[in-house]
């Protein structure tokens, strides 16, 4: 009955390319099914441009006034121009919590077996998820820029400008995701993935340039806020949307060249990130 | 020369857990190896082994030519792997799963497409082929996982227990499907705690305890090493229990084991189908009246009985045999009595 050739039966499989050929192949078919996800389960989505589009409104209209902004005299929307940079780079950062909850999801499902034994590029899983959640990020990204041109928000320095800002802005949150990718291999349930990817971040975000300006902190977290990697993104931006009036009060290396900080900064958080959170991915048993 | 899938000496542990204590095996090409165990036993650990999910702490194993350890990227493009649990991504369809196992075995999106039109066909899912697989009954995500690991048609296939939670019905579905991809051979390693499922669709059995191969052989090898035929009555009327057993003993290969409480008798035979017509007319000459008779051949559940001295997961083997209730020589029925037999021989 069964087939007895003497020559051993070959997969219909084709050899895989490997190398970086293959690997953005891969990961852009994992990217395609995260897209996929997330748009059947677009109340992710909404919840997600939600919170941000609060956060504007909130910081705009309840701080916006008590907060003194140099170099602004008595402009009541000068603290919305201010604090906007800000709001824009805590929102990318909450990529985090997104692609932390999605991995830790996905490894716990008969699902990443599948994926492992199959002859894929090792990192395509993790690289999939975090491109779909920079699309996430980019899309909330436009809502919020409609809704902070609504309060008052202006660019003032030109289009190529604040598109580098944004660029640094998406990039940041990339990288972010990687963190957020790292702890959702850490973690068993996606839920602590979501929390344990969001606690850090509010000191994180807060303990920076993002919210008030640091000449009015403590010395010691002046420093820290200096040279937070947050504060040079929020920074990079003020200035390239043109929203930062007084000169930066700090003559801390991140905060004089607050573009290239922002770059680096990104960069190296995906190099670490990238490679721990893959060799983790491979060693999961 | 080595099977299409071969194993040597593999150990895995885990903290104290031994969950691989030395595991050989040789399955040759075109054939079915089925594992059979209780939960624990260190089935799944082996398949992990095998499908380079796992690495081992030592020993050595070669798939379709493929050292798991040294080539595990030409191993994963020759192996189907279906899990335990079903492996699909429940929102997407079921046609947007296959391709994308398609596409991440490395084929064109348009042979993806193509084949997944093909297996969506073949498992009787067309209908359902643009439905999220959240939509989808227990059987049809089974057969959408199996689809999946067939996408590239891989010479050597792995199932971990590939019908738990099952119905019978979808059960004997997917045994079909195994059989015709057998057929067309393909090169299987299934495990199981069925033993019923092992019988029918394995051509060697492996019975694996505590991480060890304990014995191995055709199930019909490991049946006779358990001990051939029995006849089994249940007398109608406790008092003739003795003059029963009497008769019963005449028949005898060697003794007999009595359960007072089901007034079962049992005696190991030599004769097949006409020593029971003579039992039968024995015992009815006599005018003993009897509720049940029949002729017993060795389960596989006799056989893990007998090497392990402890059943192999009591409750899930009778829920699996159910159907076989009312089948006269089954097992299931006498599933109380299988245990006190076993017992009574071990002494």
């Amino acid at each position: 009955m069964a087939a007895t050739s003497a020559a051993p039966k070959l997969s219909d499989a084709p050899v895989p390319k490997g190398g970086i050929v293959q690997s953005v192949h891969d990961s852009l078919v994992m990217a395609r099914r995260n897209l996929i996800r997330m748009a059947r389960i677009p109340e992710m989505v909404i919840f997600g441009m939600i919170q941000p589009v609060m956060f504007v409104l909130l910081f705009a209209y309840v701080f916006g006034g008590a907060i003194g902004v140099p170099g602004a005299g008595g402009d009541k929307t000068a603290y919305r121009e201010f604090m906007m940079a800000g709001i824009f780079a805590q929102t990318v950062t909450f990529a985090t919590a997104g692609a932390g909850a999605g991995i830790a999801d996905d490894m716990h499902k008969g699902l990443i077996d599948r994926f492992r034994s199959l002859p894929m590029a090792r990192g395509a899983v993790l690289t999939g998820r975090t491109l779909a959640d920079l699309v996430q990020t980019a899309l909330v990204m436009v809502v919020m820029i409609v809704c902070a041109l609504i309060v008052g928000w202006r660019i003032h320095d030109g289009l190529i400008k604040a598109l580098a800002g944004l660029g640094l802005l998406l990039l940041l949150g990339y990288a972010f995701s990687w963190i957020g990718a790292l702890i959702g291999l850490s973690v068993r349930t996606p839920e602590a993935a979501t929390s344990g990817g969001l606690i850090w971040l509010f000191p994180l975000t807060f303990l920076s340039n993002a919210f008030v300006p640091t000449d009015s902190l403590p010395t010691f977290l002046q420093h820290v806020a200096d040279w937070n990697p947050f504060s040079a993104t929020v920074q990079a931006c003020r200035e390239l949307f043109g929203n930062q009036l007084a000169p930066v009060p700090s003559d801390a290396w991140p905060m004089q060249h607050p573009a290239w900080a922002s770059l680096l900064y990104s960069l190296l958080i995906i190099v670490i990130f990238r490679t721990l959170s893959v060799r983790k991915y491979r060693s999961a048993a | 020369m080595p099977g299409a899938i071969y194993a040597e000496g593999l150990v895995k542990t885990f903290g104290d857990v031994r969950a691989l204590d030395g595991v050989d095996l040789d399955v040759p090409e075109g054939s079915v190896l089925g594992l059979l165990g209780p939960n624990g036993a260190g089935k799944t650990t082996a398949v992990r082994v095998l499908t380079t999910l796992l690495q081992p702490d030592s020993g050595r194993a070669v798939v379709a030519g493929h050292d798991v350890l040294k080539a595990p990227v030409q191993v994963r493009r020759s192996i189907g792997l279906s899990g335990q649990f079903a492996a699909v991504d429940e929102y997407l369809t079921g046609r947007e799963n296959l391709q994308m196992v398609g596409e991440l075995y490395q084929m064109s999106s348009r042979s993806a497409k193509a084949r997944a039109v093909e297996l969506l066909e073949q498992f009787n899912l067309t209908e359902a082929g643009d439905r999220s697989a959240k939509t989808y009954s227990g059987g049809m995500r089974r057969r959408l996982d199996l689809a999946a690991a067939l996408i590239v048609r891989p010479p050597v296939m792995f199932m971990d227990e590939p019908t738990t939670g099952l119905d019978p019905r979808n059960r004997m579905m997917l045994w079909e499907v195994i059989e015709s991809l057998v057929a067309g051979g393909t090169t299987l390693l299934l495990t199981t705690q069925y033993l019923e499922e092992a019988d029918r669709l394995a051509h060697d059995i492996a019975v694996v305890d505590h991480g060890k191969v304990i014995a191995r052989g055709t199930a019909d090898q490991l049946k006779a090493q358990t001990g051939g035929e029995r006849v089994e009555v249940v007398v109608h009327d406790p008092a003739l229990l003795g003059t029963a057993t009497e008769i019963l003993t005449a028949f005898s290969k060697g003794g007999s084991t009595v359960d007072k409480h089901t007034r079962r008798i049992t005696v190991p035979v030599a004769g097949g189908a006409k020593l029971l017509a003579e039992v039968i007319r024995e015992l009815d000459s006599r005018g003993i009246e009897i509720d049940d008779i029949g002729l017993r051949r060795p389960t596989l559940d006799d056989v893990f009985l007998s090497l392990t001295g402890h059943a192999a997961e009591a409750d899930q083997a009778v829920e699996g045999e159910a159907s076989e209730a009312a089948k006269p020589g089954a097992s299931a029925g006498a599933g109380v009595g299988v245990v006190g037999t076993a017992g009574e021989e071990n002494k």
